[in-house]
């Protein structure tokens, strides 16, 4: 028999260990599963059809086959965009665009999960983020000011921020779960994009296509690339910025310490003098407005515009990069990296070994099914239950 | 004759610690025999063994001149052993028959039960209804219930670990009326406690032990107090010494103070009032769940004060958050250590600053001055003598004890002008809670007002100026605590709300 023993103090070892155990086991489970996406082998039926080969050969002639994709698919997601000859060079500036987005993202979470203050609706915020921004920007077009961006930056983060702030007020004045409340406001946000995009910021010039005008490619609305082929932009600037301040923050300042008390010791925190409520606006606040932002950048960087498909989920993974980085902001910083190069390697399988895309969203939901799973052996370990001389 | 129960050379040993070293002793049929000894002597692991729970890893028990050594508690009852935990293990939404039936091996039909009940209930004195819900009893009613649970198995030992600690004084006679019968009966108890006077009136044998060795055994009625002190701590003691000084301007009035209860379960205050005058100690007595965490809670600023009943140096601060009262010179200490006073997984440095942020100047502008707060934790480790592998291990890693001396110290060495402890001593051992009580009395000296909530009613008698009883939300109004007796304190914890109206007059006149 076997049980769990609560450790007397965390392991630390198993805190850096668990995270890259699960991408080890993410990768042994994801090649599997993209090894039987791949059955059966065309080749092989085909031989089976014209009676080349027996049936057990028809089975058995599979595990090479399996082996071969799986570490294919390995290859291509983890390998490839940075280290392929070819699309390499490209491939790697695209590991910054993405990993932008859910590093600020995930920074802002962290906190909020830190003091036990679940925030799901990330994606929703970033949406409204986006499209405040976008709406700033358009509504002086086709002005050129200098003064506009700025501007932008300011109403995409407003426009998180306020979004969040519905979870959060009606989680101090009706006692609702802001997990729920935060997640379904995603849909209500994907709803009002796609009025957006059909409506009121349709490009008039667009020929009834939905979609606003592209902010990427006007003068003073545009976030381009800030050294050209390094995909570096001012959203991956200010995902730098949010790591280091938020390093600071936790370890240096005040409310760091309060977030880190309210997230252990919530009776210690209380007589400290945390008020609650106030943190929850607090760090509710600060996540919204961090993915609002991501948000702005994108919309008016990578993606370009507000289209009815504009938001890909980063919203979502940022919360499997905040758990993989541990909550830290140097690990949010690796692990956005990580998670970009699925999304990167992912699209690149998608396209080369027509993989569907539900199976890269699988892969990384195995990641932080992993990582949840060996967490447990941080603060508990197994042992074998001495046999006991029956009562 | 030959001894009921016989311990011979017992040894247990956790990892770095020995918590029971060649252990030996006897106790005889009938006899009431004391365990004595300091927390962390090894009175636990000792009763454990008893009792089945642990295994020693040598040495030999004997019950009856048989071998003993049980497998598990079960087969200790089986024996004749049975044990009356310090913590109850009762469900509050069943009834005392439903609870009793619950730990029997094979319970017997619901009516018979009761009556069986009833019957043992009136038979050694201890007043019961088995229909009763356990979440209406008072603490003292549930002891009652787990020791007739163990009353109806007939045991031939009975274990009492700390049974006092939650019990009136009124209760306590109750208690020891019932033991003494039983022990007439030829019942043997073994009774674990740290309460010397009560050890001397009840029991006829007593086994001291230190750091997991017996250190001596006397006939408790034969030797002074004083000198089982001395046995149980390794030196002589010196009782607090203080200064008696005339109290000065009032620094803490409290007036009508009324707050719903904060859970199902919890006290609800009912016109709490009270004035605490630079200088002097008031100490405020009661068992716990009577809305001690409340009162705290409510001076701390944990949870607001309606407007106008909380007033600090004539301010009104009712409403005003923990930090800023702190800021003012109020600061508190609340009963539970870890979680509640102190971050179990933060390092003793995060943990000074959880309160001596605001009187230390431990950050700028926010920014928290890491220097600063090692130095003021290093501060109270070396005045209170907390034992500690250093200042950057986590509060949980530090024993019970030490942890209560470091929270105490941080709040004592903050130099407060007010200060508000709850069961300031409680799990400590006695030289270093003479040393905390030493400490209150100096910052008491030193002109500060000092409210002390504690359930050790020895210690409040000790330290404490005026005395009030704390009972079921309502503070009775606070007497002169010298010259008071057991008897008169009794009568305060029981019937507080009796004496309602005389509060009120004694309100008129502070």
């Amino acid at each position: 028999m076997l049980r769990l023993e609560k450790r007397p103090a965390p392991s630390q070892a198993w805190g850096i260990g668990a995270p890259i155990l699960a991408v080890v086991l993410t990768m042994i489970a994801g090649g599997l599963m993209f090894a039987i996406l791949s059955l059966p082998d065309a080749g092989l039926a085909a031989a089976r059809e014209a009676g080349e080969i027996g049936f057990g050969e028809y089975v058995f002639g599979h595990i090479p086959v399996m082996i071969a994709r799986g570490a294919e698919a390995i290859r291509t997601i983890f390998w490839d965009p940075l280290f392929h000859e070819r699309f390499g060079p490209f491939l790697r500036g695209q590991l910054l665009v993405k990993a932008g987005p859910l590093i600020l993202i995930a920074i802002g979470l962290s906190l909020g999960f830190r003091a036990g203050i679940w925030n799901i609706g990330a994606e929703g915020q970033y949406i409204i983020g986006a499209i405040c921004g976008a709406g700033f920007g358009l509504a002086f077009y086709p002005s050129e000011s200098i003064l506009i961006f700025p501007g932008m930056i300011v109403a995409g983060a407003i426009g998180g921020w306020l979004w969040s702030m519905i979870p959060a007020i009606l989680k101090i004045g009706f006692r609702t779960n802001e997990i729920l409340v935060s997640l379904l406001l995603v849909y209500v946000a994907e709803s009002i994009l796609a009025l957006a995009a059909t409506g009121f910021l349709k490009n008039p010039e667009g020929r009834g296509f939905p979609g606003s005008r592209n902010l990427a490619r006007h003068p003073g609305t545009d976030n381009p690339e800030l050294i050209a082929g390094t995909g570096i932009h001012m959203g991956v600037v200010a995902a730098l910025i949010a790591v280091i301040a938020a390093y600071v923050v936790l370890n240096r300042h005040m409310f760091g310490y309060q977030v880190k008390l309210t997230g252990q010791a919530p009776r210690a925190a209380r007589f400290h003098g945390v008020d609650p409520n106030k943190l929850v606006i607090a760090c509710m606040g600060i996540s919204g407005a961090l993915a609002g932002l991501a948000g702005l950048f994108e919309v008016s960087g990578p993606a370009g515009q507000i289209s009815i498909d504009f938001n890909v989920g980063y919203g979502f993974t940022a919360i499997i990069v905040a758990f993989l980085g541990r909550l830290h902001p140097v690990g949010i910083l690796l692990a956005g990296l990580l998670m970009a190069l699925t999304y990167v390697g992912g699209e690149l399988a998608q396209t080369r070994m027509s993989l569907p895309a539900s199976a890269i969203q699988a892969f990384q939901g195995m990641l932080l099914f992993f990582l949840l799973a060996l967490d447990l052996f941080t603060n508990y370990r197994i042992r074998g239950r001495r046999r006991e001389v029956a009562a | 004759m030959t001894a009921l129960l016989e311990i011979d050379g017992l040894t247990k040993a956790y990892p770095g610690v020995v918590a029971n070293d060649t252990v030996s002793f006897a106790i005889q049929p009938g006899e009431v025999h004391a365990l004595l000894g300091e927390n962390g002597a090894g009175k636990s692991t000792l009763v454990k063994m008893i009792y089945g729970l642990v295994r020693p890893d040598s040495g030999r028990m004997g019950l009856n001149g048989a071998d003993f050594t049980p497998e598990n508690p079960s087969a200790a009852r089986r024996a004749g052993v049975a044990m009356v935990f310090q913590h109850f293990s009762l469900f509050e939404a069943l009834t005392v028959a439903e609870n009793v039936a619950l730990g029997m091996e094979d319970p017997p039909r619901m009516r018979d039960l009761a009556a069986r009940i009833r019957e043992v209930s009136e038979t050694y004195g201890l007043p019961l209804d088995p229909a009763r819900l356990v979440g209406d009893l008072s603490a003292g009613e549930r002891q009652r219930v787990e020791i007739i649970r163990c009353l109806l198995q007939d045991p031939k030992l009975l274990i009492m670990d700390e049974p006092t600690s939650v019990l009136t004084p009124q209760e306590v006679e109750i208690l020891f009326h019932t033991l003494r019968k039983l022990s007439a009966e030829g019942t043997a108890i073994l009774y674990i406690s740290h309460k010397l006077e009560e050890i001397r009136t009840l029991c006829d044998e007593a086994t001291i032990l230190r750091l997991g060795k017996v250190v001596g055994t006397c006939t408790p009625r034969e030797v002074s107090a004083a000198e089982m002190a001395e046995m149980m701590v390794g030196r002589a003691l010196t009782p607090p010494s203080r200064a008696s000084a005339e109290p000065g301007p009032a620094l803490l009035e409290v007036r009508n103070l009324s707050l719903p209860p904060r859970s199902a379960f919890g006290t609800p205050l009912r016109d709490i009032g009270f004035t605490v005058h630079a200088g002097e100690v008031l100490g405020i007595g009661g068992v716990a769940g009577n809305g001690q965490d409340e009162l705290l809670a409510a001076l701390s600023g944990e949870v607001p004060a309606p407007k106008g009943a909380i007033a600090f140096d004539g301010t009104d601060i009712g409403t005003v958050a923990p930090d800023a009262r702190r800021a003012m010179g109020l600061l508190t200490a609340p009963e539970e250590r870890l979680g509640h006073a102190a971050a179990p997984d933060m390092s003793l440095v995060e943990n000074a600053l959880l309160t001596a942020r605001r009187r230390k100047t431990l950050d700028r502008k926010g920014f928290i001055d890491w220097g600063a707060t090692r130095g003021y934790a290093e501060q109270v480790i070396a005045a209170f003598d907390v034992r500690t592998p250093g200042p950057e291990a986590p509060a949980r890693a530090l024993s019970g004890g030490n942890l209560q001396k470091f929270v105490m110290g941080r709040e004592i060495d903050q130099g407060p002008r007010v200060l508000a402890v709850n069961q300031p001593t409680w799990g400590v051992d006695a030289a270093a809670a003479a040393a905390i009580r030493q400490a209150v009395l100096d910052l008491a000296a030193g002109g500060s007002a000092v409210i002390v909530i504690s359930q050790d009613l020895e210690e409040l008698l000790e330290i404490s100026d005026r005395f009030a009883a704390l009972n079921e939300g309502r503070l009775s109004p606070p007497r002169k605590a010298q010259g008071l007796t057991m008897q008169e304190i009794g009568l305060m914890l029981g019937g507080a709300h009796d004496m309602h109206d005389v509060e009120e007059g004694a309100h008129a006149e502070a």
